[in-house]
């Protein structure tokens, strides 16, 4: 007999979207279940950019976004401060851009509520030391990074707070209708197969670039186009604000400082499958030639990591009133009955993670209308967890804490200052994880040597607690040890060569990950 | 003047080339003996990722960095880590502000000048215990630390009525405070070595280099120090001459420490840094040009030599070593360890003393069971450290070489603080 859960919401897809549409719902009173195939926040949410916009990217072209954007940003950061570092931005004028984009960019950032104020070359050249100084002119804008993986989670949390159920690693295999309505969806566990089914008064679709995959389990229609972006790590923070270069909007043209890295990004090129998107050296190369537009020297730094992720573009195929579609706006909440006469189920498709909150207030607004449940959106005004003292992250926090350390609590990661209590308390916190989820929550093995030092000692302390057999140990360190050199691969040169020699030697040759025991 | 963009960036981008590997940690003196000092690669390279180029950090580790500078030479793969380390410690200090003691100990200059005109009780003071317990409560400076003595009449007033033999062959004498307020007889025996081998010694005025200041750091103080001083090494008519070091670490802070820790770029002081000899260096490059004088008087020492951190972290190999080994009946046992603790000022202070001493432990028991009847080490603040520790006279090499050629016996002059 298949476990059967009850619950008034569904939510398909723990992305920034999916978590923002429960925190919503549940903190409305509904109740909610969140499942997603993956541990939450692994699809594009967990392969983003890192960058809570300002809105001063779309000033000019597209002044919707960027007032959604300015708004946004305003309050995440007085709702998510925990999940944020408020680096600010800068939009630089090189000797390469057209040196007339800078006044009509300020008009528009003016006109769509962007603070964008022109800072002194000389000043801006002091504070980054690695710019261009040729650039011409500079202005700040409160763009800021946001880390991904902390703000799912604390909507997760605050929603579970509520009372919704977070069940990642199970995918929606099939979805139940009944008569002219979804009621509900078949789960199935990554791991052990094992399948349940959830019956609900409501369905929400925010599986993003995998949308419309899930919208046929419904016989629907939804056209989301994948669109690739290609981001390189560099080895340390080469800015300390975000910089943008002062132009339209373009390949490579953005530096983020993510914790202990600059992310460069990105592109844009259409992909068939979503769960096939590769980056490859040719990418990799025009990236760091990009940078070096901005950052005289760029391709000699040291670049650690390139990774894709996949931008859910909607392109509606037969646009209906019923759609609040609006190709300027970036997203487009979907009703599928209106649509396709498949009642009680909404697809949420587009958008950008800076927009994620108002995407689920949108969401939720239509899935109470339709319920006829009479509830105010709450989310703008009630603090996610650990956010309640509304202090920003910042990037030397970890070092402080290590310098507080007990010496009996070494480092287990080196590189991100992960210790054997920090992991330990991880693992027991959600028993079942494997290495890779928890790379997600501590940043474990994401620094220069990506795993090389600290994975060993990792499984070993998750053995040695109980957490992995010894099957289980040797299979994770594997696995891991696999995934993160794939995304070395297309950067395997100089000092991250040295790198992955180093932890060749170590791991293949001291000791021997290709013939551990099954 | 703004420090140099480029300068500061090279060394804190020479983090990206960390592999990890480890060598550093291993070879730190300092790490091995405490636990307050995580390692060179914890607070060097993989601390500086989580440091904003702006901006204080939270790491109050790199403080019981030495600044000894082994990781650094060490490093397989070209990181500049304690040249890093230091510019953190900088930060740090920055955040916490620079006490009394750090401020006095910045300053030797300072020290020299207050405690020359009252020598004698100055000196008498520094041998009293209950003062140096007092001085250890009120200032930090530890009780039992190798402090030198000032001596009555300066260097600069000693060669002040000489008269230079006139040569051909000129060059520019850099003698640092610590000869000219603490060991003139350094520096007249240097004069001395240079003039038996024709060169006329020309002693511009001069101030401190700024490396005590920089490495309390005080940067911007030690900057204006340093090009300060490049202009007083190089006055006019000098263009060219090499400039000759007797202390190895206000040598080292001219060439490198100067460019690659402070940032400062300035013409002549890279005029004056490329110009720069230790005075081993200068006499073993003279030897191999067949122009040294070797008109040795047999020497019939045993003497423990130890190359100092600042010396090797100027990569001329042991000059010393090569020159001495040139005068009769001298028997020679090199010193192989890695640091003697003081590092400058570190082992003074109260709250580093202990390391210090345990840092330099190896090296006292080496010397110990050497036996030799004398120590040799080119830098001062480590023959002080030394002295104090084994209680043996503890002297520069050039004293070696000054009674071969037939100058007065050695530690004579020098008894130092570490000969009572
Ligand atoms: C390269 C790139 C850079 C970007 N940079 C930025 C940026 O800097 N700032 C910004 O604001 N925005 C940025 N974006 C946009 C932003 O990342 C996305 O809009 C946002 O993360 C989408 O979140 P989502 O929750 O809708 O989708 P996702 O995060 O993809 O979530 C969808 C989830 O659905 C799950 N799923 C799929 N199928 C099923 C199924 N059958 N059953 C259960 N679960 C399923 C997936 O596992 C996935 O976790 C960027 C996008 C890209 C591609």
């Amino acid at each position: 007999m298949m476990k059967a859960v009850e619950t008034d919401l569904l939510v398909i897809g723990g992305g920034a979207t999916g978590a923002g549409v429960a925190w919503d719902a549940a903190s409305r009173g509904l109740q909610v279940v969140l499942a997603d195939r993956g541990d939450l926040a692994t699809g594009t949410t967990g392969r983003f950019h890192g960058l809570l916009h300002s809105g001063a990217r779309y000033a000019v072209k597209d002044p919707r976004s960027a007032r959604e954007c300015a708004a946004e940003n305003r309050i995440l950061r007085a709702v998510a401060a925990d999940c944020i570092e408020d680096t600010g931005g800068l939009f630089v004028s090189t000797p390469a851009d057209d040196a007339a984009y800078a006044d009509g960019f300020v008009a528009a950032c003016q006109q769509a509520g962007v603070a964008a104020t022109e800072v002194p070359v000389t000043e801006v050249l002091r504070a980054e030391p690695h710019l261009c100084p040729g650039i011409t002119r500079a202005f700040a804008v409160p763009d800021a990074t946001i880390d991904a993986w902390k703000t799912v989670w604390a909507c997760a949390r605050a929603a579970a707070a509520h009372g919704a159920a977070i069940l990642p690693y199970q995918e929606v295999v099939r979805l139940m209708v009944e008569g002219d309505a979804v009621c509900g969806a078949v789960l199935r566990h990554a791991r052990s197969g094992e399948e349940i089914t959830v019956r609900a008064r409501y369905v929400v679709n925010a599986a993003g670039a995998w949308a419309g995959r899930v919208a046929r389990l419904a016989g629907c229609d939804v056209a989301v186009v994948a669109g690739k972006g290609v981001m390189v790590a560099m080895n340390h923070r080469l800015v300390n604000a975000v910089v943008n270069r002062c132009a339209m909007p373009g390949d490579g043209d953005i530096l983020v400082p993510v914790r202990t890295v600059s992310v460069i990004g990105t592109t844009d090129a259409r992909v068939e499958d979503p769960d096939r998107v590769q980056a490859s050296a040719d990418e990799v190369r025009a990236m760091l030639a990009a940078g070096e537009s901005f950052i005289p020297g760029f391709t000699q730094h040291r670049a650690l990591r390139v990774w894709a992720g996949v931008r859910p573009l909607f392109a509606a195929t037969s646009p209906t009133s019923a759609e609040t579609r609006d190709l300027s706006r970036g997203h487009t909440v979907i009703d599928h009955a209106a649509r396709e006469g498949v009642g009680r189920f909404i697809t949420i498709a587009g958008g950008k993670f800076t927009t994620f909150r108002l995407m689920a207030e949108e969401t939720v607004d239509a899935v109470c209308a339709d319920l006829g449940v009479r509830a105010e959106c709450r989310t703008a005004a009630e603090t996610l967890p650990d956010s309640e003292e509304r202090h920003y992250y910042w990037i030397g926090a970890r070092q402080a804490q290590a310098e507080a350390r007990p010496v009996d609590d070494p480092l287990v990661c080196e590189c991100e200052l992960v210790s054997r209590q920090d992991l330990l308390v991880a693992a027991a916190r959600r028993p079942g994880l494997d290495l890779d989820d928890l790379r997600r929550a501590l940043r474990l093995g994401m620094g220069p040597c990506q795993g090389g030092f600290c994975m060993a000692r990792a499984t070993g302390l998750l053995h040695e607690a109980g957490h992995l057999d010894r099957a289980a140990a040797n299979a994770a360190l594997r696995d891991f040890v696999e995934e993160r050199w794939r995304g070395i691969q297309a950067l395997a040169w100089g000092d991250q060569l040295r790198q992955m020699r180093l932890d060749a030697w170590i791991l293949l040759g001291v000791l021997d990950l290709e013939h551990l025991p099954e | 003047m703004t420090p140099g963009r480029l300068a500061l960036t090279a060394v804190g981008d020479s983090l990206d080339r960390c592999i990890k590997c480890t060598v550093c940690e291993s070879a730190c003196p300092v790490a091995a003996v405490t636990s307050l000092f995580p390692g060179p690669k914890t607070v060097g390279p993989q601390a500086e990722r989580f440091r904003q180029s702006q901006g204080s950090s939270p790491d109050r580790s790199v403080d019981y960095c030495s600044g000894c500078g082994v990781c650094t030479r060490v490093c397989p793969h070209g990181v500049r880590i304690a040249e890093i380390n230091a510019r953190a410690r900088a930060r740090w200090r920055g955040r916490t502000g620079v006490s009394l003691r750090d401020h006095l100990l910045a300053r030797p200059v300072l020290t020299g000048r207050l405690g020359r005109p009252v020598a004698p009780v100055f000196n008498w003071a520094l041998g009293q215990r209950p003062l140096r317990v007092a001085a250890e409560r009120l200032l930090g400076v530890h009780r039992a630390a190798p402090l030198p003595r000032v001596v009555g009449r300066t260097f600069r007033y000693r060669v002040s009525r000489r008269r230079p033999p006139r040569s051909p062959d000129r060059v520019v004498y850099f003698h640092g405070c610590s000869v000219d307020y603490f060991e003139p007889w350094v520096g007249q025996m240097t004069v001395a070595i240079l003039e038996h081998n024709g060169f006329a010694v020309d002693i511009p005025r001069q101030g401190c280099c700024g490396l005590p200041l920089q490495s309390t750091g005080l940067f911007e103080p030690a900057r204006r120090s340093v090009r300060r001083l490049a202009r007083s090494l190089s006055p006019a008519g000098t263009d060219g001459l090499p400039i000759i070091a007797s202390s190895t670490s206000c040598g080292l802070m001219v060439k490198r420490e100067a460019e690659e820790i402070l940032g400062v770029e300035d013409a002549r002081l890279r005029d004056v840094s490329r110009r720069t000899y230790d005075l081993f260096e200068f006499l073993a490059g003279l030897h191999r040009a067949g122009r040294l004088r070797t008109d040795f008087t047999p020497v019939p020492l045993t003497v423990a030599y130890y190359a100092p951190c600042q010396q090797r972290g100027q990569g001329i190999g042991e000059p010393a070593m090569d020159v001495l080994g040139l005068v009769p009946g001298l028997r020679i046992l090199e010193l192989d360890r890695s640091c003697c603790g003081i590092a400058g000022t570190y082992g003074l202070k109260r709250e580093k003393y202990a390391i210090a001493m345990a840092v330099g432990r190896p090296l006292f028991d080496d010397i110990a069971a050497a036996r030799p009847d004398l120590v040799a080490c080119d830098s001062e603040t480590c023959r002080w450290q030394i002295g104090r520790a084994t209680g043996l006279p503890t002297v520069h090499p050039l004293e070696l070489l000054y009674r071969a050629y037939g100058g007065a016996e050695p530690g004579s002059a020098a008894a130092g603080p570490g000969g009572q």
